[in-house]
């Protein structure tokens, strides 16, 4: 048996280039994301005003201006981190990295202590209503894709620190940073939602 | 573009005793193995998944019949829906994509191997958790063992108070792992056509198996979180006594209907474009004749994927949505008659004319077309409001489905095994117990299917476990349960010729049926490396061209 593949095709010359499989792929991987928050915006927008009792988010609700602008303004460093490296100026590189991780961690902390006064203080939870599984749902689940988001950035700055990130992994990292900049523009939107319609 | 002889050894393989074999499947990362993987495991689950239908069909063949427990009926109808969708349907499409998108595209493999992997063993070990259920569910509560809330599991039915241990949440986290496993597969496969084709192979040369792939994958991007999010909601509601779905605290049952039909409905053509797929390469070949209208049938594929999502409450006619809705949905289901009406014709018009081989591929191409067609009509019949409100959870509405994914889809994968089989194996399916399958299994699911109609038309509502005597419905169940044991006898005869073909079938060659695609310039079974040239294409038939090169197609496109 003959194991090779042989009938030879009719050539045509000429540049063949194709978009990257990454980019095809972190794409498609944002447009599902996309997809499954739109399901938990869908249900907070429909449940406001639905909750049988108090507390309701009027009450409650502070609007996160510092936090918001945290995050929004990583979206900037990681661009500033990238560009660093493609200027193959890694002392820059991991610093604006580094800046985003903290960033990103200040919006964390400022969600946990948002939550820790909701919970003892106003004994929001969960189950208390409607308002309470909505949005600790939907904020929780943006809340997630930050904390992934960290650990991806994390790993790259170890990865960074060791010597590994080059600018021959140049696209990886631009993966890395378009699923950032998806999960700060997530956070536009569930801001809006929440904070500015939802009131 | 260098030319470089490749020469492998033959038998290379470490080992070939049953362990090393089967470590190779572990630890494969090659698009053609997991390609097979995820059909074989899927006929696994369809032998299951159908023995539970027959015994569904022996309980209903005589009035006040107790072959099964009514629990144990509720538990079956669920876990044959389920497995159905997830465990067979998907998974074969991932498997027909995975297997022959990079063939037909002349790549190596798919873009990312280790992700494909990963998406075969999420789905695989996401059903043996469906059915680890049966086990480990009475464990721990006392309360119930499989699921049994239908395969739409609607709210409030699945809260805690109404579905008690832990056989809902076993529903639940197996379909998010296999729903994982279809997300990855997805994007791997969409990448892998966007990024991997090879040189010369435009967009609107890809073979239309691969157009077809590509919207559906997008279809399962954009459907599945639907499924997902409700079922997070769900488990939320479940363990930490959430809300969403709980109407004693405002919460709505409806909201689940829509999110779970706003997936359930595209899912539908999720399963149905692969099969359009299938027909799409198998019609022109057996016709001898290029596809007709394929730009058409490209738009038409996008238009189906863009309606569908916007048809999902014709499902939910009953529940008490306004007029408006009501009207905005049956006007949208309308419209997918139109694009899925382009197909047809463009179907009948490649035969047309053409030099038609009646083997069996093309035998069950042919019942598609057919048994499709009656199923768009039904389907059209239910998507008028009023009289969806007549026959709603009837019989009818089972044999309306059951044709699209038997009727329809089944035969269309059937189709596409015959054909592709020669390809994945090397070795021909027995035309002989081939014929014998194709006229058994059609002839068994007109008698089951076409007597369900009237059955549902005389008023059988679906998924009661039993009826009584007198009520009209007596003979036809009885001609439905022959009908399933045909078609039981029908797939047996399937996986005889399988797994007999293995070892005995004639040898197939590169090229058993003169195609013109570029999985068939390749070896059967290919290499592992598929071809040890990456070819270059000029038209959308390559081979073609290469037979013909006094009249190549690449002069007229």
């Amino acid at each position: 048996m003959i194991n090779e593949a042989s009938l030879p095709l009719a050539f045509e010359p000429g540049d063949w280039t194709l978009p990257s499989p990454r980019k095809a792929a972190i794409v498609s991987l944002i447009l599902t994301e996309t997809t499954l928050f739109s399901i938990f915006v869908a249900a907070y927008l429909f449940y406001i005003g639905k909750s049988l009792t108090g507390p309701t988010p009027r009450e409650v609700l502070e609007t996160p201006i510092i936090p918001t602008i945290c995050l929004l303004s990583s979206s900037v460093t990681i661009m500033l981190a990238e560009r660093a490296l493609r200027r193959e100026n890694r002392g820059r590189f991991q610093l604006w990295w580094l800046i985003t991780i903290l960033l990103a961690a200040a919006f964390i902390g400022a969600t946990a202590i948002e939550w820790h006064r909701l919970i003892t203080v106003h004994h929001l939870t969960i189950s208390t209503n409607l308002f309470g599984t909505t949005f600790y749902s939907l904020v929780g689940l943006h809340a997630t894709h930050v904390i992934v988001g960290m650990c991806l950035l994390t790993l790259v700055l170890v990865f960074s620190l060791r010597g590994l990130v080059t600018p021959l992994q140049h696209e990886r990292i631009q993966m890395v940073s378009w699923y950032w900049h998806f999960v700060d523009a997530i956070w536009v939107i569930v801001f809006t939602v929440v904070y500015v319609i939802g009131r | 573009m260098a030319t470089q002889e490749i020469t492998i050894p033959v038998d290379r393989a470490l080992g070939s005793s049953f362990v090393d074999r089967l470590h190779g499947l572990v630890v494969t990362v090659d698009h053609k193995k997991l390609g097979l993987m995820y059909i074989g495991t899927a006929l696994g689950f369809l032998v299951v998944a159908g023995l539970m239908a027959v015994a569904i069909r022996l309980q209903l063949i005589i009035p006040n019949n107790t072959f099964l427990e009514p629990d144990v009926f509720n538990r079956f109808f669920t876990m044959h829906g389920t497995s159905m969708v997830f465990l067979v349907g998907m998974p074969i499409i991932a498997g027909f994509g995975n297997y022959l998108v990079p063939l037909m595209i002349g790549t190596r493999d798919m873009a990312f191997p280790r992700l494909n992997a990963f998406g075969y063993w999420m789905f695989l070990f996401g059903g043996l958790l469906l059915y680890f259920s049966y086990l480990g569910s009475p464990g721990l509560a006392g309360h119930g063992s499989a699921p049994d809330v239908g395969w739409f599991a609607y709210a409030p039915l699945t809260s805690r108070a109404f579905s008690r241990g832990t056989s809902t949440d076993y529903w639940i986290l197996s379909l998010m792992l296999t729903s994982i496993g279809s997300t990855v597969s997805a994007i791997n496969i969409i990448a892998t056509i966007i990024a991997l084709r090879c040189p010369g192979m435009k967009l609107m040369r890809m073979p239309l198996l691969v157009w077809l792939m590509l919207v559906t994958n997008f279809m399962i991007l954009l459907a599945l979180p639907g499924l997902s999010g409700a079922q997070i909601m769900l488990l939320i509601d479940r363990y930490l006594g959430a809300h969403f779905f709980d109407t004693q605290a405002g919460g709505s049952a409806v909201i689940w209907q829509h999110f779970f039909w706003i997936f359930g409905h595209p899912e539908v053509y999720i399963l149905m474009i692969p099969a359009f797929a299938c027909l799409s390469e198998i019609v022109p070949v057996f016709s001898r004749k290029p596809i007709f209208g394929y730009p058409i049938m490209v738009g038409a594929t996008a238009m189906i994927g863009l309606i569908s999502m916007s048809v999902w409450a014709h499902h939910m006619f009953t529940v008490g949505m306004t007029s408006v809705g009501n009207t905005f949905f049956a006007i949208s289901t309308f419209l997918v008659g139109i694009p899925t009406g382009i197909k047809i014709f463009n179907w009948l018009g490649t035969m047309y004319g053409g030099k038609i081989r009646f083997d069996v591929p093309m035998l069950f191409c042919i019942g598609f077309l057919f048994q499709f067609l009656i199923a768009g009509l039904t389907g059209v019949m239910l998507a008028v409001a009023p009289f969806n409100w007549q026959l709603t959870d009837s019989y009818f509405v089972v044999a309306h489905f059951h044709y699209t994914l038997v009727g329809a889809f089944l035969f269309g994968i059937f189709a596409g095994f015959y054909y592709w089989y020669p390809k994945a194996v090397g070795r021909m399916l027995d035309r002989r117990l081939g014929l014998w399958h194709f006229w058994l299994f059609a002839i068994g699911f007109h008698l089951t299917f076409d007597t369900e109609h009237f059955a549902g038309l005389l008023g059988m509502p679906r998924r009661i476990f039993t009826y009584d005597a007198g009520r009209g419905w007596d003979t036809l169940n009885l001609i439905a349960t022959v009908g399933a044991l045909v078609q039981a006898t029908a797939v047996l005869l399937l996986a005889i010729n399988i797994v007999r073909s293995v070892k005995k079938g004639d040898p197939a060659g590169n090229d058993p049926w003169d195609a013109w695609t570029l999985e068939w310039s390749t070896t059967s079974p290919p290499p592992d490396y598929n071809f040890a040239t990456i070819p270059t294409v000029r038209s959308r038939r390559p081979l073609w061209d290469l037979k013909h090169p006094e009249d190549p197609d690449w002069k007229y496109e």
